[in-house]
This record gives structure tokens, C-alpha cells and sequence, in this order.
């Protein structure tokens, strides 16, 4: 179907286009070749640049407990209106603190910066909130910001949190490259218990695995451990780990 | 075939007994259930079928495979109705958040429904339903494979089912337009696989010398989409037994194979894919040849060239390095021109013929969404600039982009196929093209509705984030700038219901078409050309 009468072409670029048009195999090689250039040129660098990733101190692996609470923010789709992603614009860093940094993600699998904010940025939430105002947000966010469109997840804080696969998630992320440690490894039960129950041995033995963890018992209305206090133990963490005192910025331009 | 079937039955009913999950252990009975029904329908099949094979002609003429097409074609309009409806519905969450209230309802679950079911079940059963019908019809041959299509077809949909159960259930990698988990991602490989072998298996049966320019752009489509599935969905499952995986990649080459996907989800599923469409459905529509075989070569290869870099746009002023965000963003700008080319070529097809837009309103619907294709391509690298992103990125103004491009563009090509195809396929005349006016017209002004709202809505809180005081602080807390959403919210709503209750005038329209006793005169089909 076309405009022009089958003429021949007389070579050039528009004749040799026939013998793909005639070969399947050889278009669909092809529109492989073709597609797969940008994509190399994009991606493979990422791998082995060093600057890719800032030099910082203070990134550890997820606590246990945080772990699971990433499970659950995952599970919940938060990331669908919450980014995890502080831009380097003015106005940004003035409303969510330090611009975000590749290295305060590198152990996300997947990273969870976001697309779209119909709620703010949680990117470095950690800390600015205290566990009360986050139990009673979750349950119901009017309660505390009445003009908020945020989905209650009251849910969460009378839910028991389900452990019995703990071990194997753990042990997984340290297959795809977290370097949780053989002592991490060992302590998984203890430590996501002790990081609930302040001032034990359990829970210095946890902050000297995973320094900055913070150890409360985050939703206070119930004794057991509920996905709740996992969702809030992630949240108090976020963003807090990497120690800006010490980032120099300068050697780590891109 | 069969032995496969019935060894994935038992495999999936021992992994749904030993699972702790009960979510994963309804996925896997699930596929057992599926798999027996499988089972069955092969058995009965063989029974009661004729000894012989299909023949591949009947006399004289190509005995074309339209079963599976028809059945496609029936699940695009099931899925549309329920990936619209889930759209209204988390668009009506956004302004009344008291709708949130139970967990499998909430926005952060019934997102990904709503964006997997448009894009992937209406939209996946659209662009394999039409392939199955232009490769045949373009390559005068019967499609490849007596099973095989059906696997595909039935495969797709099964797929489709555990991603979109899977959702509610909590069931996600995170991962946008990517959120099925590793079974799921597993069993779409197969299927993909299987798609490709049929589609290339019909191309060298063809009775034509040349191969049609829409099987570029469809093959295009299927190669590319299995790269990227590949890309960016590989993962370890924590066991077995468990639905939960953890994907490879982390932190920014996590996030640049995202948006190196994500972004080609868009370039290669719902641009590519439906180009085809447009290169076959509007010059069978108007009764015109394609305006350019030359820009048809340049468009293809420019296009499928250039859409690939573009991902990094997504990432601008992230923790990304800066060389990939302008390597993204140059490409995105570039990306234009194949884009307008392609829609230079459609709608110049019409030369000699616009007087059908007064008359048809199929083929006006067809036409509109190659104007919204060409005016999305602008929006598009106009956002993907970096001052323009730094304004509109996070807000509503690139909701409103993607569904310019998924409503005028997506959808619209859609509905004009699909009226085409149901009349050609079940040998009927259209029961209404009144209908289709007014179907027409009521989605139209849904759009306009919509887009326009998102625009307001996302440049304003784009203004209102970054806004400072005479004194030097920021001027509105970041809830101010969500309340200031809600009129906007409302209007988008309202807009997205008017959509839907025009596609369901189409529902109707194509229920009346299919069950009408009178069979049309069968139309003479002119023969088909080489693309030359």
C-alpha cells in the first residue's frame, strides 16, 4: 500500500530496505540491534562508574523490623503518592532537608524513589515525627491533618506481623548483594524482637549490629509486635542514616 | 502440550499445599484450576474435532484463524470496562478520601489495578487480537499453530488475572507498570515467547512478497517488550513458597532500568503497538493507501531508535548522574520529529477522503486519536526538558500527559479498530453508528475535561510547592497545595465518568452488533497490495 507505483529504486538506502522487508528474521535482528543500543549506552556505565555512588559514611542494611515494615509500604503501594526522592532545587531541600543521595538507596531492592507526590516527600520523615502522631496518622490521618486525602491503615497496628519467613527474606536481600553480615544473619529473631524492647542487652547488641536503629515500641497499643510498629519503625529511619557533617559534597560531584 | 499442563497442575497444587501464604496459595489454585481447564479443553478438542488439521485454504482463499481474534477482542472490552471503572474509582478516592475503606480498596492497591488493567489487559487483548487479524489478513495466510494462538490468548489472560488479584491482595514488587511478582513475571515470559514464535511463524507463511509496514511495528513491539520485561524484572523469590521476591538491581540502576522500562512500556506497548494499528486500520477505513512508504521506513527505524534513550527523563534532578538525565532528556526532544512523522503519514492518508470524517464517525475516531498522538508527542519532550521538569514532575500534570496520550490516543485508536473488527469479524453490520457518535462525542469532552483539570491542577501545585514569601520562606505548607487539588480533583472524576459511560454505549453497541440474526452481505475484499 503506498502512494508511489513499485518502481525500482535504482540501490540507495530505500531498495535495501526490501531485503528486510522480505526476511522476518533478519527485521527482527534488526529492530533488536536497534533498540538495543540506547539502553546499553544508558545502563551498562551505571555499573561501573564509580561516581555513580557517592563515598558516604553511615549506610547500613535494613534492621530486621525495618525490613518488614519496607515490606509492608511496598505491599500498601505507598510509593504511589509518596516519593523517597528529594530533588537538588532550592525550594526542595528547604521542605525535606539534603538532597538525596544515589548511596542512601544502594541496599533498596527495588528502590522506592517514587513518581508522584499526592502526599508528601518521606525521603527523610525519619525523625520528625513521634510514634504517637504516626499511630494516630495511620489510623486516621484527619485525626492529625484534617485536610489530608491519605487512605487510614488502622489495619496495620491490629495486625499481628507475620515472621515466619524472616529468616529467608533476610537471607535473600543478602543474596542479591546486601552485605548483612554473618552475625546479622545469625541474630535476625533476637534482634527484630530486641528493637522493640529499649534499654536490654538484646537491644545494644542490635544498635552495635545496625548503628542509629532506633529501639522503641513504636505502637504502644498493643504488647505484641504488630505490622504497625514495622511501618513505623521503617518511617522513624528514613533518610537519617547517612551523617552530612562529614558528606563532602564537592568530592563527590557528578 | 498436554503432559505440560497436567505436570504444572500437580506442581502448582504442591506448592499451594505447602505454602504458609494464603494469598500466593489462591494464586496457585488457581493455575491449578486453569490448568485442568486446559486439560479439558484439549482433550474435548481432540474428540470432537476432525482428524485432519485445519486446512490452510479453502477454496482458494486463505481459511483465516478469526476464533482467537474474536475472543481477544471480547476480553479488551471486559477488561477496558473494569480497568475504566477501577480508574473512576481511585479518581473519586483522590477528591473523598473516605472512600478508602477497606484495605484491598485502598488507592495504593487499586492503582496498579486501574494502570495494569488499561494498559495491559484492555490494551495487551487489543494489540494481540488486531496482530492475530492484520498478520493474517496482510500475509494472506493462516495464523501459525493450531494450539499455540489459544495458549497465547488464554495465557495472556490468565496472566492478567493474577497480576490484577494479586494487587488487591497485596501481591506487588513496586515496581511501576512492572508490579507482578516473580511467578507471574515467569508464566508472561512463556506467553510472550510463544506470541513471538506464532506471529513469525504466520510472517513465513505469507503469500505476499513483501511484509506489511504494521507487522514492523507490531514486531517491534513484541521483541522490544520482551527485552525490557527481561531488563527489568529479574528476581530472587525468597522461596518457593513464597509469593515475595527481591529484584537484582538496586537503589539508581534499580531506578534507571524502572524508567528505561517504564518509559518504553509507553514507546513500545502503547506507541509502537498502536502505530500498527494506525497503519492498517486507518487506510483500511478510508479506502486510501498510506501517504508515504519513505516516511513509513524513516518513522519505524527513527522511532524505535531514538524512544529507547528516553527513560532518564523521569529522573531529572534525582540522585541519577547528570550525564544520564541529559542523555535522556536530548533524546526525548529528538524524539519529536519521528513522532510528528508518523502522524504526518496517518493523517495525510486521509488526502482525498476527508469528506468521510463528516460521515463516519468511526474513522473520525480513528483520525482524533492520531491528532492527540501528535499533540501528546509535543507535550511530551516539552516536559521532558529539564526546566520544564523541575516544575512538573510529582504533580498532576503528568498524570494529565499520560492519559491525553492513553485516552485520546490509546484508547481512541482502540475503539475505532474494535468498531471496524466486530463487524468484519462476525460478519455483521454495525448495529449503531449513531452510537458511535455519540460515543464519540461524550469521550471527547471526558478528555477534554480531564486533561485540562490535571493541567491547571499540576502547574498550580508545581507553583505553589516552590513559591516563596517577600521574607524568603517557602509559602505554603505542602497540605495547603493538596487542598488547593480537590476542585480539580472533582473535575477529573467527573471527566473519567464521562469516558466510561460512553464506552459503555460501545458494550451495548457491540453486544446488539454480535447477537443481530441478520448476517451481513459478506463485504468484497479488494486484494491486498505489497507494501511497496
Amino acid at each position: 500500500m503506498s502512494s508511489s507505483a513499485p518502481t525500482p529504486h535504482h540501490g540507495g538506502f530505500f531498495s535495501r530496505h526490501h531485503i528486510l522487508e522480505r526476511n522476518p528474521l533478519l527485521l527482527l535482528i534488526g529492530i533488536l540491534v536497534t533498540v538495543a543500543i540506547g539502553g546499553l549506552v544508558e545502563i551498562v556505565p551505571l555499573f561501573y562508574l564509580k561516581s555513580t555512588i557517592e563515598t558516604v559514611q553511615g549506610m547500613r542494611p535494613y534492621t530486621p523490623l525495618e525490613l518488614v515494615g519496607r515490606n509492608i509500604y511496598v505491599r500498601e503501594g505507598c510509593y504511589l503518592c509518596h516519593s523517597q526522592m528529594i530533588r537538588s532545587l532550592r525550594d526542595e531541600v528547604e521542605r525535606y532537608g539534603h538532597y538525596s543521595l544515589a548511596a542512601e538507596s544502594m541496599y533498596d531492592h527495588p528502590f522506592q524513589w517514587g513518581s508522584k507526590r499526592n502526599g508528601p516527600d518521606v525521603a527523610r520523615v525519619g525523625g520528625k515525627y513521634t510514634d504517637a502522631w504516626h499511630v494516630a496518622h495511620l489510623i486516621d490521618p484527619r485525626s492529625v491533618v484534617p485536610q489530608s486525602i491519605m487512605p487510614g491503615y488502622g489495619f496495620l497496628m491490629t495486625t499481628p506481623l507475620d515472621t515466619r519467613e524472616l529468616v529467608a527474606n533476610v537471607a535473600t536481600n543478602r543474596e542479591v548483594g546486601v552485605p548483612y553480615t554473618d552475625d546479622m544473619m545469625a541474630n535476625v529473631m533476637t534482634d527484630l524482637q530486641a528493637q522493640v524492647r529499649p534499654d536490654t542487652p538484646e537491644a545494644a547488641a542490635l544498635i552495635k549490629r545496625y548503628p542509629k536503629a532506633v529501639v522503641r515500641k513504636f505502637n504502644p497499643t498493643t504488647t505484641e509486635i504488630t505490622e504497625g510498629d514495622a511501618v513505623i519503625a521503617y518511617l522513624q529511619m528514613l533518610g537519617t542514616l547517612v551523617d552530612f557533617k562529614l558528606y563532602d559534597d564537592k568530592a563527590n560531584l557528578r | 502440550m498436554i503432559g505440560v499442563l497436567a505436570l504444572l497442575a500437580l506442581f502448582c497444587l504442591f506448592v499451594a499445599a505447602r505454602t504458609i501464604e494464603p494469598a500466593y496459595a489462591f494464586h496457585m489454585g488457581l493455575a491449578v484450576v486453569a490448568a485442568g481447564l486446559g486439560l479439558f479443553a484439549i482433550f474435548h478438542r481432540f474428540y470432537h474435532r476432525p482428524a485432519e488439521r485445519p486446512p490452510l485454504e479453502t477454496a482458494g482463499l486463505p481459511n483465516y484463524n478469526f476464533g482467537v481474534v474474536k475472543f481477544l477482542t471480547i476480553m479488551a472490552l471486559f477488561w477496558g470496562f473494569a480497568g475504566m471503572a477501577a480508574g473512576v474509582y481511585i479518581a473519586f478516592e483522590l477528591a473523598y478520601p473516605d472512600l478508602n475503606f477497606l484495605p484491598w480498596i485502598n488507592f495504593g492497591r487499586l492503582r496498579p489495578l486501574h494502570t495494569s488493567a488499561v494498559i495491559f489487559a484492555f490494551g495487551g487483548n487489543v494489540l494481540i487480537a488486531t496482530s492475530f487479524y492484520v498478520v493474517q489478513r496482510t500475509c494472506r495466510a493462516r495464523l501459525a499453530g493450531d494450539l499455540a494462538p489459544w495458549f497465547v490468548a488464554l495465557g495472556y489472560n490468565f496472566f492478567i488475572l493474577i497480576a490484577g488479584t494479586g494487587y488487591l491482595l497485596g501481591i506487588t514488587q513496586s515496581k511501576e507498570y512492572a508490579e507482578p511478582e516473580w511467578y507471574a513475571d515467569f508464566w508472561l515470559t512463556i506467553v510472550w515467547v510463544v506470541y513471538l514464535l506464532v506471529f513469525v511463524a504466520t510472517l513465513y507463511r505469507r503469500k505476499e512478497p513483501h511484509i506489511f509496514v504494521a507487522n514492523w511495528f507490531y514486531l517491534a513491539f513484541i521483541v522490544t517488550i520482551a527485552m525490557l520485561h527481561l531488563g527489568n524484572n529479574p528476581a530472587v523469590p525468597v522461596s518457593i513458597f513464597s509469593s515475595k521476591s527481591y529484584i537484582v538491581w538496586s537503589g539508581v540502576q534499580d531506578a534507571m532500568f524502572q524508567w528505561w522500562y517504564g518509559h518504553n512500556a509507553v514507546g513500545f506497548f502503547l506507541t509502537a503497538g498502536f502505530l500498527a494499528i494506525m497503519y492498517y486500520f486507518v487506510p483500511k477505513r478510508c479506502e486510501r493507501p498510506i501517504y508515504s512508504y519513505r516516511l513509513s521506513i524513516i518513522h519505524f527505524w527513527s522511532l524505535i531508535f531514538l524512544y529507547i534513550w528516553a527513560g532518564p527523563h523521569h529522573l531529572h534532578y534525582t540522585a541519577l548522574p547528570d550525564w544520564a538525565q541529559t542523555l535522556g532528556m536530548t533524546f526525548s526532544v529528538m524524539l519529536w520529529m519521528p513522532s510528528w512523522g508518523g502522524m504526518i503519514n496517518g493523517l495525510l492518508t486521509l488526502s482525498g477522503a476527508w469528506d468521510k470524517l463528516r460521515t463516519d464517525p468511526v474513522l473520525r475516531m480513528l483520525v482524533v486519536s492520531v491528532a492527540f498522538y501528535g499533540m501528546s508527542t509535543f507535550e511530551g519532550p516539552a516536559m521532558s526538558i529539564k526546566s520544564v521538569n523541575s516544575l512538573s514532575h510529582y504533580t498532576d500534570w503528568t498524570i494529565g500527559h499520560v492519559h491525553s496520550g492513553a485516552l485520546g490516543w490509546v484508547a481512541f485508536v482502540s475503539f475505532g479498530a474494535i468498531y471496524c473488527l466486530v463487524p468484519w469479524l462476525w460478519n455483521k453490520q454495525l448495529y449503531s453508528l449513531k452510537l458511535v457518535n455519540w460515543h464519540f462525542w461524550i469521550a471527547t469532552l471526558g478528555i477534554v475535561l480531564y486533561i485540562t483539570s490535571m493541567w491547571v491542577a499540576g502547574i498550580l501545585q508545581g507553583l505553589m510547592w516552590r513559591s516563596y514569601t517577600p521574607q524568603g520562606y517557602l509559602e505554603f505548607s505542602f497540605i495547603e497545595t493538596v487542598a488547593a487539588m480537590h476542585p480539580f480533583y472533582v473535575i477529573r472524576a467527573l471527566g473519567g465518568t464521562l469516558f466510561l459511560g460512553a464506552f459503555c454505549l460501545m458494550l451495548y453497541n457491540v453486544y446488539m452488533t454480535i447477537t443481530a440474526s441478520e448476517e451481513a452481505a459478506p463485504a468484497a475484499q479488494p486484494a491486498l497490495q505489497p507494501a511497496e
